[in-house]
């Protein structure tokens, strides 16, 4: 990082809080209700923040691969868990498979781009590869959310179509493949959606934080970029492990749909 | 694979067709969230038979119609197609004899023709061909033309769904029909057409066997030649 940078102070995190207030003003003032969720939310990332700045500034002195792992594991196990907290439905091991799929596709994809693409010395410094996992493993939560929510909904939804085919001697996968295609579709949407117009209506956080940090744009936008083929194809992998897992506990090999397995939570 | 019998090995064994059951069914028994709906099930279908399932609401006359086309696990007993265990067959293959038409047809969306066409992309019917000129048969005894074919699903009666759905499944040459009341709301004339369409379908070729549900005493009457009753609630 080099000179440009500018470091933030009490006082001035205190002034940023002043922002939030004039929207809590607001919100009385006009009766708008939102003033107590807004505040909690508020509190609540700040503390979230704060908590994790010195958790993160631990872990970073500590340099010790195992801390790292650890670290690694609680986050994606947090996505995981979370993944499966949005969703409607659930079977009983819907969260092994989503923090299986989650860890396997956005280790993998991390791991990669740390060792094959951007060659980071060691291999866990965890000034890269925390940052680096946390935005995968941020996009893989919500497309895995949304492609078993829409996979679980749909098999609801359709269930005489897909017994009708399978009566008809369909094999289960014959059956189920519009609606898997269906959910993955789905959990991809908000992926390709924010490559099409990235750039153009938004720029992403990372890049304006390099540039924030004094990186030059062209520099910070070739990162950016390298990070968004990397959350995509995690993304995408998460989503086919998750569903194919879900696919295998919903679909018998006697080639039966097991609805019986799912059970409806009520958000 | 030893033990692993396909339905080509059981199509090509020595024929004892007429004299032996079909289909096998014994001491069949369906439980459901610790209860069981029914138990000590057993009863032989031969080429030919014509079955009804009679009893009241609740005693488990579409679960037992299901569990026969493989769609639901039983929970004790056996079923035996062919003198041949069902776990003998992959599912697929048993199904493309023993065919379910459930009561709600589900159809795709488009022409009724894509609908009869679609079927054919299953792995296990890819080796068939579609065959308009048999379904043009079917529809001229019911006094339909072509026309039919070209409509648009969601155009359809209920009644006009149903006979799309049952010639889906009889243009396949199933051996056994499971049908899960399927005029329950049809009027008529649909309905008589329907069992015309059904008993067409039985008189061709080698004899098939199949199972009716029904509310209809006189329906029950018309279409089948012995009955089997579920009693409902047991102990």
């Amino acid at each position: 990082m080099n000179s440009h940078y500018l470091p933030i102070d009490n006082g001035q995190l205190a002034l940023a809080a002043a922002l939030i207030a004039i929207n809590i003003g607001l919100s009385l003032g006009l009766r708008l209700g939102l003033a107590r969720k807004l505040g909690i939310a508020a509190l609540r990332m700040v503390v979230q923040l704060l908590l994790v700045g010195y958790v993160l500034g631990w872990i970073f002195a500590l340099d010790n691969p195992l801390w790292v792992l650890l670290l690694v594991f609680m986050m994606s196990a947090i996505a995981g868990n979370a993944s499966v907290n949005r969703t409607r439905r659930r079977f009983p091991s819907i969260y092994w498979n989503s923090l299986v799929s989650i860890l396997a596709a956005c280790g993998f994809v991390t791991g990669l781009l740390v060792e094959g693409i951007i060659h980071i010395h060691p291999w866990y410094d965890p000034q890269y590869v925390i940052p680096l996992l946390g935005m995968v493993l941020g996009n893989a939560l919500t497309g895995t959310s949304l492609a078993l929510d829409r996979l679980m909904e749909d098999l609801v939804s359709r269930r005489s179509q897909i017994e009708s085919l399978l009566a008809l001697g369909a094999t289960r996968w014959e059956a189920a493949n519009e609606t898997i295609q269906e959910a993955l579709r789905t959990g991809m949407i908000p992926t390709i959606n924010s490559m099409m117009v990235l750039g153009l209506v938004s720029l992403p956080g990372m890049m304006t934080g390099q540039m924030l940090a004094g990186v030059e744009p062209t520099s910070a936008v070739r990162y950016q970029i390298v990070i968004y083929f990397t959350l995509a194809a995690g993304t995408a992998l998460a989503c086919i492990s998750v569903i194919l897992l879900a696919f295998q506990v919903l679909f018998s090999p006697e080639h039966q749909l097991k609805l019986e397995r799912l059970r409806k939570i009520d958000v | 694979m030893m033990g692993q019998h396909t339905l080509e090995d059981a199509l090509s064994a020595p024929s004892e067709a007429q004299s032996s059951p079909v289909l096998s069914v014994s001491k069949l028994g369906r439980q459901f969230q610790g209860r069981w709906i029914w138990q000590d099930i057993s009863f032989d279908l031969f080429p030919g038979d014509r079955l009804a399932i009679v009893g009241p609401s609740g005693a488990g006359k579409s679960l037992l119609l299901r569990a026969l086309a493989g769609l639901d696990s039983i929970q004790s007993g056996q079923i035996t197609f062919r003198q041949r265990p069902l776990s003998a067959f992959a599912m697929p293959q048993f199904r493309a004899q023993v065919m379910y038409l459930h009561q709600q047809p589900a159809l795709l969306e488009g022409r009724v023709e894509s609908n009869l066409q679609h079927v054919y992309r299953l792995a296990i019917h890819r080796n068939r061909t579609y065959d308009r000129s048999r379904i043009l048969t079917y529809l001229s005894r019911l006094g339909r033309s072509a026309d039919f074919l070209e409509r648009s699903v969601e155009q359809l009666s209920g009644g006009e769904k149903q006979i799309v759905a049952c010639l889906r499944s009889l243009q396949l040459s199933p051996q056994i029909l499971l049908l899960d009341e399927p005029t329950a709301s049809l009027d008529k004339a649909t309905t008589e057409q329907l069992e015309t369409l059904v008993a067409q379908w039985q008189q061709t070729d080698s004899p098939k066997a199949c199972i009716w549900i029904s509310h209809d005493p006189a329906q029950i009457e018309r279409v089948t030649t012995r009955t089997l009753a579920l009693s409902g609630v047991r102990a």
